[in-house]
Protein backbone atom coordinates (compact mmCIF):
# COMPACT_ATOMS: atom_id res chain seq x y z
CA UNK A 1 0.00 0.00 0.00
CA UNK A 2 2.61 2.55 0.77
CA UNK A 3 4.86 1.32 -2.29
CA UNK A 4 1.68 2.04 -4.20
CA UNK A 5 1.09 5.68 -2.75
CA UNK A 6 4.79 6.40 -3.50
CA UNK A 7 4.49 6.38 -7.14
CA UNK A 8 0.80 7.45 -6.85
CA UNK A 9 2.09 10.69 -5.22
CA UNK A 10 4.31 11.98 -8.06
CA UNK A 11 1.90 10.87 -10.91
CA UNK A 12 -0.87 13.26 -9.29
CA UNK A 13 1.33 15.85 -9.23
CA UNK A 14 1.99 15.82 -12.52
CA UNK A 15 -1.21 14.91 -13.66
CA UNK A 16 -2.08 18.54 -11.88
CA UNK A 17 1.06 20.07 -12.99
CA UNK A 18 -0.21 19.39 -16.60
CA UNK A 19 -3.75 20.42 -16.30
CA UNK A 20 -3.19 24.44 -16.80
CA UNK A 21 -5.31 26.71 -15.28
CA UNK A 22 -9.25 27.25 -16.77
CA UNK A 23 -8.21 23.92 -18.67
CA UNK A 24 -11.88 21.86 -17.88
CA UNK A 25 -10.10 18.07 -17.71
CA UNK A 26 -12.44 15.35 -16.46
CA UNK A 27 -10.97 13.46 -13.60
CA UNK A 28 -10.62 9.57 -14.49
CA UNK A 29 -10.24 7.09 -11.60
CA UNK A 30 -9.57 3.41 -12.43
CA UNK A 31 -9.65 1.10 -9.70
CA UNK A 32 -6.31 -0.39 -11.19
CA UNK A 33 -3.36 1.96 -10.24
CA UNK A 34 -1.54 0.04 -13.53
CA UNK A 35 -4.27 0.98 -15.42
CA UNK A 36 -4.57 4.24 -14.06
CA UNK A 37 -0.88 4.82 -14.67
CA UNK A 38 -1.25 3.48 -18.07
CA UNK A 39 -4.00 5.88 -19.33
CA UNK A 40 -2.21 8.76 -17.79
CA UNK A 41 0.62 7.94 -19.71
CA UNK A 42 -1.48 7.81 -22.84
CA UNK A 43 -3.15 11.21 -22.63
CA UNK A 44 0.36 12.65 -22.23
CA UNK A 45 1.64 10.77 -24.98
CA UNK A 46 -0.80 11.46 -27.56
CA UNK A 47 -1.28 14.47 -29.44
CA UNK A 48 -4.20 16.43 -29.91
CA UNK A 49 -4.70 17.15 -33.87
CA UNK A 50 -6.61 20.09 -33.63
CA UNK A 51 -4.47 22.31 -31.31
CA UNK A 52 -1.04 20.09 -32.36
CA UNK A 53 1.05 21.64 -29.92
CA UNK A 54 -0.98 20.53 -27.06
CA UNK A 55 -0.66 16.68 -25.78
CA UNK A 56 -4.43 15.26 -24.88
CA UNK A 57 -3.98 15.61 -21.11
CA UNK A 58 -4.00 19.72 -21.57
CA UNK A 59 -6.36 20.23 -24.66
CA UNK A 60 -10.06 21.24 -23.94
CA UNK A 61 -10.62 20.98 -27.37
CA UNK A 62 -13.56 18.91 -28.50
CA UNK A 63 -11.84 16.35 -30.26
CA UNK A 64 -9.38 16.10 -27.10
CA UNK A 65 -12.05 15.17 -24.81
CA UNK A 66 -13.42 12.38 -27.49
CA UNK A 67 -10.06 10.69 -27.75
CA UNK A 68 -9.54 10.51 -23.75
CA UNK A 69 -12.82 8.88 -24.03
CA UNK A 70 -11.85 6.11 -26.27
CA UNK A 71 -8.62 6.16 -24.42
CA UNK A 72 -10.17 5.77 -21.47
CA UNK A 73 -12.16 3.03 -22.83
CA UNK A 74 -9.37 1.35 -24.62
CA UNK A 75 -7.37 0.82 -21.15
CA UNK A 76 -11.03 -0.47 -19.58
CA UNK A 77 -11.00 -2.75 -21.92
CA UNK A 78 -7.28 -4.28 -21.06
CA UNK A 79 -5.58 -2.83 -24.20
CA UNK A 80 -1.69 -2.55 -23.44
CA UNK A 81 0.33 0.74 -24.08
CA UNK A 82 1.11 -0.94 -27.77
CA UNK A 83 -2.46 -1.37 -28.49
CA UNK A 84 -3.27 2.09 -27.81
CA UNK A 85 -0.58 3.58 -29.35
CA UNK A 86 -1.19 1.31 -32.79
CA UNK A 87 -4.97 2.36 -32.67
CA UNK A 88 -4.31 5.96 -32.73
CA UNK A 89 -1.67 5.53 -35.26
CA UNK A 90 -3.95 3.54 -37.94
CA UNK A 91 -6.67 6.41 -37.62
CA UNK A 92 -4.50 9.62 -37.17
CA UNK A 93 -1.15 8.50 -38.34
CA UNK A 94 2.23 8.71 -37.14
CA UNK A 95 1.75 12.44 -35.80
CA UNK A 96 -0.51 11.35 -33.46
CA UNK A 97 2.77 10.34 -30.97
CA UNK A 98 4.56 13.09 -29.67
CA UNK A 99 7.54 10.40 -29.66
CA UNK A 100 7.53 8.77 -33.51
CA UNK A 101 8.63 5.23 -33.64
CA UNK A 102 11.57 4.19 -35.35
CA UNK A 103 10.70 2.91 -38.73
CA UNK A 104 11.85 3.82 -42.18
CA UNK A 105 10.02 7.01 -42.52
CA UNK A 106 11.30 8.46 -39.19
CA UNK A 107 14.81 7.35 -39.40
CA UNK A 108 15.77 10.98 -40.72
CA UNK A 109 14.06 12.46 -38.03
CA UNK A 110 15.70 10.42 -35.51
CA UNK A 111 19.64 10.27 -36.35
CA UNK A 112 19.67 13.58 -38.59
CA UNK A 113 20.79 15.81 -35.53
CA UNK A 114 23.31 12.62 -34.54
CA UNK A 115 24.85 12.82 -38.26
CA UNK A 116 24.82 16.82 -37.96
CA UNK A 117 26.95 16.38 -34.39
CA UNK A 118 29.65 14.11 -35.97
CA UNK A 119 29.71 16.05 -38.88
CA UNK A 120 30.35 19.36 -36.59
CA UNK A 121 32.92 17.55 -34.78
CA UNK A 122 34.73 16.06 -38.03
CA UNK A 123 34.25 20.04 -39.26
CA UNK A 124 35.57 21.40 -36.64
CA UNK A 125 38.87 18.87 -35.91
CA UNK A 126 39.92 19.78 -40.11
CA UNK A 127 39.33 23.42 -39.15
CA UNK A 128 41.88 23.23 -36.06
CA UNK A 129 44.54 21.50 -38.42
CA UNK A 130 44.19 24.13 -40.88
CA UNK A 131 44.27 26.93 -38.59
CA UNK A 132 47.63 24.90 -36.85
CA UNK A 133 49.02 25.14 -40.27
CA UNK A 134 48.58 28.89 -40.70
CA UNK A 135 50.34 29.81 -37.58
CA UNK A 136 53.72 28.54 -39.44
CA UNK A 137 53.00 28.25 -43.03
CA UNK A 138 54.21 24.96 -42.93
CA UNK A 139 52.40 21.63 -42.26
CA UNK A 140 53.24 19.25 -39.15
CA UNK A 141 54.56 16.81 -41.52
CA UNK A 142 57.05 19.25 -43.19
CA UNK A 143 57.99 20.69 -39.97
CA UNK A 144 59.22 17.36 -38.73
CA UNK A 145 61.27 16.60 -42.02
CA UNK A 146 62.88 20.01 -41.34
CA UNK A 147 63.86 19.29 -37.98
CA UNK A 148 65.68 15.85 -38.90
CA UNK A 149 67.47 17.94 -41.83
CA UNK A 150 68.78 20.25 -38.85
CA UNK A 151 69.47 17.00 -37.10
CA UNK A 152 71.33 15.06 -39.74
CA UNK A 153 73.81 18.46 -40.93
CA UNK A 154 74.95 17.82 -36.74
CA UNK A 155 73.36 20.99 -36.44
CA UNK A 156 71.30 21.63 -32.89
CA UNK A 157 68.11 23.68 -33.84
CA UNK A 158 68.52 27.35 -32.57
CA UNK A 159 66.54 28.61 -29.27
CA UNK A 160 64.35 30.72 -31.53
CA UNK A 161 64.03 28.24 -34.39
CA UNK A 162 60.11 26.84 -35.35
CA UNK A 163 59.59 23.57 -33.00
CA UNK B 1 37.82 30.17 -52.36
CA UNK B 2 36.77 26.39 -51.73
CA UNK B 3 36.94 27.17 -47.23
CA UNK B 4 33.48 29.24 -48.64
CA UNK B 5 31.74 26.21 -50.74
CA UNK B 6 30.48 23.81 -47.83
CA UNK B 7 29.22 26.49 -45.51
CA UNK B 8 27.43 28.28 -48.79
CA UNK B 9 26.55 24.41 -49.68
CA UNK B 10 24.99 23.81 -46.04
CA UNK B 11 23.31 27.78 -46.37
CA UNK B 12 21.98 26.91 -49.65
CA UNK B 13 20.54 23.28 -48.47
CA UNK B 14 18.89 25.37 -45.50
CA UNK B 15 17.19 27.64 -47.26
CA UNK B 16 16.14 25.07 -49.66
CA UNK B 17 14.39 23.06 -46.66
CA UNK B 18 12.88 25.91 -45.52
CA UNK B 19 11.54 27.25 -48.34
CA UNK B 20 10.18 23.93 -49.18
CA UNK B 21 8.25 24.40 -45.52
CA UNK B 22 6.62 27.45 -45.92
CA UNK B 23 4.16 26.33 -48.29
CA UNK B 24 3.66 23.02 -46.26
CA UNK B 25 0.42 23.24 -44.28
CA UNK B 26 1.08 21.79 -40.69
CA UNK B 27 -2.52 21.00 -40.62
CA UNK B 28 -2.32 18.32 -43.24
CA UNK B 29 -1.72 15.38 -42.02
CA UNK B 30 -0.94 12.41 -44.36
CA UNK B 31 -3.40 10.13 -43.69
CA UNK B 32 -2.96 6.09 -42.77
CA UNK B 33 -6.10 5.35 -44.52
CA UNK B 34 -5.48 5.76 -47.75
CA UNK B 35 -5.39 2.79 -49.94
CA UNK B 36 -6.91 0.78 -46.65
CA UNK B 37 -10.43 -0.62 -46.66
CA UNK B 38 -12.86 2.42 -45.47
CA UNK B 39 -13.62 2.01 -42.18
CA UNK B 40 -17.48 -0.05 -41.80
CA UNK B 41 -20.08 1.57 -39.87
CA UNK B 42 -24.08 1.54 -39.95
CA UNK B 43 -25.57 4.39 -38.47
CA UNK B 44 -28.94 6.21 -38.11
CA UNK B 45 -29.80 8.43 -41.01
CA UNK B 46 -29.73 11.67 -40.47
CA UNK B 47 -33.43 12.23 -41.83
CA UNK B 48 -35.18 9.19 -41.16
CA UNK B 49 -33.48 7.71 -37.54
CA UNK B 50 -34.95 4.42 -38.51
CA UNK B 51 -33.42 3.56 -41.37
CA UNK B 52 -29.59 2.71 -41.51
CA UNK B 53 -26.63 4.26 -43.66
CA UNK B 54 -22.85 2.98 -44.29
CA UNK B 55 -20.45 2.25 -46.40
CA UNK B 56 -21.90 -1.44 -47.34
CA UNK B 57 -24.70 0.30 -49.24
CA UNK B 58 -22.32 1.84 -51.41
CA UNK B 59 -20.16 -1.15 -52.60
CA UNK B 60 -19.46 -1.03 -56.27
CA UNK B 61 -20.27 2.60 -56.84
CA UNK B 62 -17.24 4.99 -56.71
CA UNK B 63 -18.11 7.63 -53.87
CA UNK B 64 -17.57 10.58 -51.49
CA UNK B 65 -17.76 10.36 -47.89
CA UNK B 66 -17.79 14.57 -46.91
CA UNK B 67 -17.88 15.05 -43.22
CA UNK B 68 -20.11 18.01 -41.76
CA UNK B 69 -21.32 19.87 -39.35
CA UNK B 70 -24.07 22.65 -39.09
CA UNK B 71 -21.76 24.27 -36.81
CA UNK B 72 -18.91 24.07 -39.29
CA UNK B 73 -17.81 27.37 -40.88
CA UNK B 74 -15.91 25.86 -43.86
CA UNK B 75 -18.64 23.86 -44.43
CA UNK B 76 -20.56 26.59 -45.68
CA UNK B 77 -17.72 27.45 -47.97
CA UNK B 78 -17.45 24.71 -49.55
CA UNK B 79 -20.74 23.33 -49.61
CA UNK B 80 -21.65 25.22 -53.03
CA UNK B 81 -18.77 22.88 -54.73
CA UNK B 82 -19.93 20.14 -52.72
CA UNK B 83 -23.41 20.51 -54.23
CA UNK B 84 -21.72 20.90 -57.77
CA UNK B 85 -20.07 17.53 -57.82
CA UNK B 86 -22.77 16.04 -56.31
CA UNK B 87 -24.26 15.95 -59.88
CA UNK B 88 -21.66 14.02 -60.94
CA UNK B 89 -20.90 11.56 -58.12
CA UNK B 90 -22.70 10.32 -55.54
CA UNK B 91 -21.98 11.39 -52.09
CA UNK B 92 -22.59 10.49 -48.62
CA UNK B 93 -22.92 12.87 -45.88
CA UNK B 94 -21.19 12.24 -42.05
CA UNK B 95 -23.31 14.42 -39.87
CA UNK B 96 -20.41 14.66 -37.47
CA UNK B 97 -20.97 15.95 -33.72
CA UNK B 98 -24.61 17.85 -34.35
CA UNK B 99 -27.85 18.42 -33.31
CA UNK B 100 -30.43 16.20 -35.51
CA UNK B 101 -32.34 19.54 -36.10
CA UNK B 102 -29.58 21.60 -36.39
CA UNK B 103 -28.24 19.29 -39.26
CA UNK B 104 -31.58 18.89 -40.89
CA UNK B 105 -32.64 23.03 -40.69
CA UNK B 106 -28.99 23.47 -42.37
CA UNK B 107 -29.49 21.86 -45.12
CA UNK B 108 -32.83 23.07 -45.55
CA UNK B 109 -31.59 26.44 -45.48
CA UNK B 110 -28.16 25.68 -47.85
CA UNK B 111 -29.78 22.89 -49.81
CA UNK B 112 -29.02 19.28 -49.51
CA UNK B 113 -26.36 17.88 -51.56
CA UNK B 114 -26.18 14.21 -50.03
CA UNK B 115 -27.85 11.36 -50.96
CA UNK B 116 -28.33 10.12 -47.16
CA UNK B 117 -26.83 11.58 -44.44
CA UNK B 118 -25.30 9.11 -41.41
CA UNK B 119 -25.58 11.23 -37.95
CA UNK B 120 -22.69 10.78 -35.94
CA UNK B 121 -23.51 12.11 -32.62
CA UNK B 122 -20.95 10.89 -30.42
CA UNK B 123 -18.33 11.30 -33.32
CA UNK B 124 -17.05 7.88 -33.03
CA UNK B 125 -17.28 7.43 -36.30
CA UNK B 126 -15.14 10.46 -37.10
CA UNK B 127 -12.66 9.09 -34.79
CA UNK B 128 -12.56 5.71 -36.66
CA UNK B 129 -12.05 7.83 -40.13
CA UNK B 130 -9.21 10.21 -38.55
CA UNK B 131 -11.46 12.92 -38.80
CA UNK B 132 -9.95 15.83 -36.78
CA UNK B 133 -10.42 18.84 -38.93
CA UNK B 134 -14.53 19.63 -40.47
CA UNK B 135 -15.15 19.27 -43.33
CA UNK B 136 -13.15 16.57 -44.68
CA UNK B 137 -13.76 14.58 -48.03
CA UNK B 138 -12.65 10.96 -48.55
CA UNK B 139 -12.94 9.39 -52.10
CA UNK B 140 -13.73 5.44 -51.82
CA UNK B 141 -13.48 3.32 -54.99
CA UNK B 142 -15.87 0.22 -55.80
CA UNK B 143 -14.19 -2.23 -53.50
CA UNK B 144 -14.56 0.37 -50.29
CA UNK B 145 -11.09 0.83 -50.02
CA UNK B 146 -10.60 4.94 -49.15
CA UNK B 147 -8.29 6.31 -52.10
CA UNK B 148 -8.07 9.90 -51.70
CA UNK B 149 -8.51 12.17 -48.56
CA UNK B 150 -9.33 15.85 -48.50
CA UNK B 151 -8.74 17.83 -45.25
CA UNK B 152 -10.30 21.75 -45.28
CA UNK B 153 -12.84 23.16 -47.38
CA UNK B 154 -12.92 21.85 -50.72
CA UNK B 155 -12.13 24.67 -53.57
CA UNK B 156 -13.56 24.84 -56.79
CA UNK B 157 -9.85 24.11 -58.50
CA UNK B 158 -10.05 21.43 -56.06
CA UNK B 159 -12.83 19.88 -56.70
CA UNK B 160 -11.64 20.00 -60.78
CA UNK B 161 -7.89 19.64 -60.93
CA UNK B 162 -7.66 16.67 -58.00
CA UNK B 163 -11.08 14.96 -56.45
CA UNK B 164 -12.86 14.49 -60.17
CA UNK B 165 -9.98 13.63 -62.15
CA UNK B 166 -9.71 10.90 -59.02
CA UNK B 167 -13.40 9.74 -59.27
CA UNK B 168 -13.02 9.90 -62.87
CA UNK B 169 -10.17 7.39 -63.13
CA UNK B 170 -11.51 5.05 -60.03
CA UNK B 171 -14.72 4.66 -62.82
CA UNK B 172 -12.75 3.55 -65.63
CA UNK B 173 -10.48 1.27 -63.98
CA UNK B 174 -13.02 -1.31 -63.59
CA UNK B 175 -15.41 -0.46 -66.33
Amino acid sequence: MRRALSWLLPVLLLVGASAPAGARVEVVQFDDPERQALYQEMIRELRCLVCQNQNLADSDADLARDLRRRTRELVEEGKDRDEVVEYMVSRYGEFVLYRPRLTAGTIFLWFSPVVLFLFLVWWVIRWRRQASRAETGYSANELRRARELLQEDGNQPREDSPR
Amino acid sequence: MTRFLLPLAVFAGLVALLWRGLDLDPREIPSNLIDKPAPAFSAPQLHEPGAQIGPADMAGRVWLLNVWASWCVACREEHGVISAMAKEVDIIGLNYKDKRADAIGWLEHWGNPYLASAHDLSGDIGIDYGVYGVPETFVIDQQGRIRYKHIGPVSPDQAKDTLMPIVNSLRSVVN
